[in-house]
């Protein structure tokens, strides 16, 4: 009987994970450079998230047209976060930052719960119920687009890494730092633009997500817990990594729904989690320990 | 009291260590000398178990201690400094000598007297409350001798104490060592500061490319020719010697 | 005043406060405060005095109120008996945990994402099996008595945790005053320099683990007593992990009353936030978060620091 929802399970999962991974994908570029662990970067896919079920409710902004607007609103917040919440903190101390994120996840989180209560929201867009068949099995466009969506911002993400100035001076801040500084790049400036781009991803990540998921003030948490994960097992900083270990992520979150039932479905992900650490510490990508 | 025999080690594809054997008897200064990237650093951590060698024997007092856990060779009598000095920044002068204290002094009082003393040993007297993050570079290096000093060890690996020193302080740190000496314990020192080697050292070996090239006194190694090509090049030591018989000749 | 000197005061004043309060409200809002301390304490041996930042440290707070429920209610077990057994068996998980991580030198984000991810596991897992009460919860039978470590009298509760914050401050004086204090602190500051000097840094961390472990399951087990109710989400979810390390960290990390001073700090802060907040869910915890971002901003060795010289060493002057 579970055979005939097996595939379905499979592409469900993979749709998750590509969202998983385009989150990752941010969280690692955060991680690579600035060399902190960003725990705001769930309360701010969450924020995103109601900003585009707000832009779709009372705009009538398409989910999908939202992203024109809000990855450089995000990006925008990002920067400024960076430059002026975060940075007056780090005192030289990578916890002070790690705790300052964790500062800002609990007002963010808190905020949205004040202001618009723990009432879980969607939006039904015309596309909602809408399937393609893909002989195997039907699945949603939405997820579809995501899927796609997802894995073209990553794209986009790695041209810009690798092809411009600016992902080049990013890369040259995360190799080294001091180095860097030496040769004129403005280290403060690219770790703004850094957490900026990964908050833009973050802002993406959200309006391929919203037309088939829902939206509450705890929904971040949930996510960064798996963003972490993807993390550390793509390998820390590694963007391959982070892609792929998103799309395990999905995938095995959905097969553990599947058999062990919806609440246990991310039992599956922290076991893998801990699984790696005990035998391949340095992550499926990784090389640096 | 120390033997090594035929050590190997390798990173990745490059020879770091290519069989490389020494003695060091009790009582001894000895210098380990070579250019850099000769392996010396790579051979001191092999020695003192922060590297596990891939093969060979490092024998310290009769027991064969390769791949040997680092603070187990410490117990044991043989302790190291870095190259790179390895202070406990937030700590004192005398917090920091007493983690080593410690080691055969379970009494905090009894560590602090002792960490004491040793600072006066190595000259940090007048820096015992300050932080080691506030110390010159000078201080560090003698805060780092004097760690390890204080683990009370019968081998003293230095690894380039006084690199980085003026004339005046690496003739200080050279009395140091000899007042160390005089004190029973034995010295394997790696250094570039060939006014240490000379002044301190009984024998030394030439390290070069992994592989030890020459040994003996300080003056006949300096005057080898494949130490004097192995610091300055191929051909270096015919052509020295060509210019030697040139001015000498008629 | 130095900071030894303040959390001295503070302590010494706390101790009144069950023979001067007379409100049933500010009684329980004291014992919790006292609980925190205790538990930030534990927090602040791992963390604070050996450098291993634990993001689920709820994990051993869990460890310590399920294991005794569990044995009180499924097997009869005596209260006493039952909360000797928990914290014995959680500090052994965190001594097992302690070395598959520390075995391979896995520290600062490793650390802490392993740690919140064994306490997620945890969390998800309690709720999943009727024999650890599901989603619902463990009740433990009213049975009043100091036989069964219940008190009518909320007093001796408040006593007892007292007892429990002024010997934390003990333990973490003891730290600074001992050779596995120095040692531990030594494999802080530097792992490679300590280890060559004959400091055994996974023996030493491991040991470290044990004993945090081993103290905040003696909140657990008191949090039990107390209340006689715990579920998955009070013991393993975020909220216990992250008041566990706020409250060591606003306090000031490693300082031996780091942790009591925070726990204060920030709970009057909390409590003053419910009060302008009038109780509108989510305001306060805003509040709440805002504090903790200003702290970090101009007191970034925490509150401690604020009472005069504790220097050591100016942060930031060794970035590597």
């Amino acid at each position: 009987m579970l055979g005939g929802l097996l595939v379905p399970a499979v592409i469900n999962g993979l749709a998750l994970g590509a969202i998983y991974a385009l989150t990752a994908l941010g969280l690692t570029l955060i991680y690579g450079v600035l060399h902190i662990i960003n725990f705001a970067h769930g309360s701010l896919l969450m924020l995103a998230l109601y900003a585009a079920l707000f832009l779709y409710t009372l705009g009538g902004v398409d989910p999908y047209v939202a992203i024109l607007v809000l990855m450089p609103a995000f990006f925008a917040a990002g920067y400024v976060l960076q430059r002026l919440v975060i940075q007056p903190a780090w005192h030289g101390r990578d916890e002070n930052v790690l705790l300052v994120t964790l500062g800002l996840a609990i007002v963010i989180d808190n905020l949205a719960l004040w202001l618009w209560t723990s009432t879980t929201r969607s939006i039904d867009s015309r596309y909602a119920f809408e399937v393609v068949d893909l002989g195997v099995a039907f699945i949603p466009i939405a997820k579809l687009v995501g899927f796609f969506g997802a894995l073209a911002f990553g794209a986009l993400l790695w041209a810009l890494m690798t092809f411009t100035d600016l992902g080049k001076a990013i890369r040259a801040v995360a190799r080294e730092r001091e180095g860097a500084r030496l040769v004129g790049v403005r280290v403060e400036h690219i770790y703004a633009m850094t957490f900026g781009i990964g908050t833009a991803m973050v802002a993406a990540a959200a309006c391929l997500l919203l037309p088939t998921f829902y939206v509450t003030p705890q929904v971040g948490y949930a996510f960064v817990l798996v963003a972490f994960t993807t993390v550390v097992l793509g390998g820390m900083g590694s963007f391959p990594g982070a892609l792929f270990a998103g799309l395990l992520l999905g995938v095995v979150e959905a097969l553990c729904g599947l058999y062990l039932g919806e609440s246990l479905g991310q039992i599956g992900i922290f076991v893998v989690f801990i699984l790696m650490v005990l035998f391949r510490p340095t992550g499926l990508f990784g090389a640096r320990a | 009291m120390l033997e090594v025999r035929d050590l190997r080690k390798r990173f990745g594809g490059l020879s770091a260590v290519d069989g490389a054997s020494l003695d060091v008897a009790e009582g001894e200064i000895v210098a380990l000398i070579g250019p850099n990237g000769a392996g010396k650093t790579t051979l001191f951590a092999s020695i003192s178990g922060f590297v596990r060698p891939d093969a060979g024997a490092v024998r310290f007092l009769g027991a064969d201690i390769a791949g040997v856990a680092p603070h187990l060779i410490c117990a044991r009598g043989l302790a190291r400094t870095f190259q790179i000095v390895q202070p406990f920044e937030k700590l004192s002068v005398r917090e920091n000598i007493a983690v080593g204290a410690h080691l055969h002094r379970p009494a905090r009082r009894e560590a602090l007297a002792h960490a004491e003393a040793v600072a006066c040993r190595v000259g940090l007297e007048r820096r015992l409350d300050q932080p080691a993050a506030s110390l010159t570079v000078a201080a560090r290096k003698r805060l780092e001798l004097a760690k390890a000093l204080a683990t009370d060890p019968k081998l003293l690996l230095l690894d380039e104490v006084m690199a980085g020193l003026n004339p005046t302080e690496v003739d200080e740190v050279v009395a140091v060592i000899r007042a160390i000496r005089a004190d029973g314990v034995t010295v394997l020192l790696t250094e570039h500061v060939m006014q240490a080697v000379v002044s301190l050292a009984e024998r030394v070996y030439v390290l070069a490319n992994g592989r030890i090239i020459a040994q003996g006194t300080t003056t006949s190694v300096t005057s080898d020719a494949a130490v004097i090509e192995a610091y300055l090049g191929r051909g270096a030591a015919e052509r020295l010697r060509s210019r030697r018989e040139v001015r000498h000749a008629p | 005043m130095s900071g030894k000197a303040a959390g001295s005061v503070l302590l010494a004043a706390l101790l009144a406060v069950p023979f001067v309060v007379q409100s049933e409200f500010w009684l329980s809002f004291w014992l919790l405060v006292l609980m925190f301390a205790f538990l930030g304490q534990s927090w602040n041996v791992l963390g604070g005095y050996g450098g291993q930042f634990s993001f689920g440290h709820a994990l051993f707070f869990g460890g310590g109120a399920f294991g005794t429920a569990i044995l009180q209610v499924r097997h009869g077990i005596n209260a006493y008996l039952a909360g000797a057994i928990a914290i014995t068996l959680t500090a052994m998980v965190g001594a097992l945990l302690g070395y598959l991580v520390f075995r391979y030198r896995l520290r600062g984000a490793y650390f802490a994402l392993v740690t919140l991810a064994f306490a997620e596991v945890a969390r998800v897992l309690i709720a999943s099996f009727e024999y650890t009460g599901g989603g619902f919860g463990m009740l433990v039978p009213l049975a009043r008595g100091a036989a069964n470590f219940q008190f009518d009298d909320r007093r001796i509760f408040y006593l007892i945790a007292w007892t429990l914050v002024a010997g934390g401050c003990l333990i973490a004086l003891w730290l600074e005053n001992s050779r596995f204090g120095a040692q531990l602190i030594a494999v802080r500051e530097n792992e490679d320099g300590a280890q060559a000097l004959g400091v055994d840094p996974v023996r030493t961390k491991v040991l470290a683990i044990a004993l945090s472990a081993a103290m905040a399951a003696t909140v657990g087990v008191f949090y039990v007593q107390n209340f006689l109710f715990v579920d998955s989400q009070i013991a393993f979810g975020p909220g216990m992990s992250i008041e566990a390390l706020l409250v060591a960290i606003i306090g000031g990390v490693g300082t031996a009353f780091g942790p009591l001073i925070g726990a204060v700090v920030l709970h009057a802060l909390g409590e003053l936030a419910k009060q302008i907040t009038g109780n509108a869910p989510g305001l306060n915890l805003v509040l709440y978060g805002l504090l903790l971002i200003a702290a970090l901003r101009f007191l970034p060795s925490g509150f401690v620091s604020a009472f005069g010289r504790r220097p050591k060493a100016s942060p930031g002057a060794v970035d590597a």
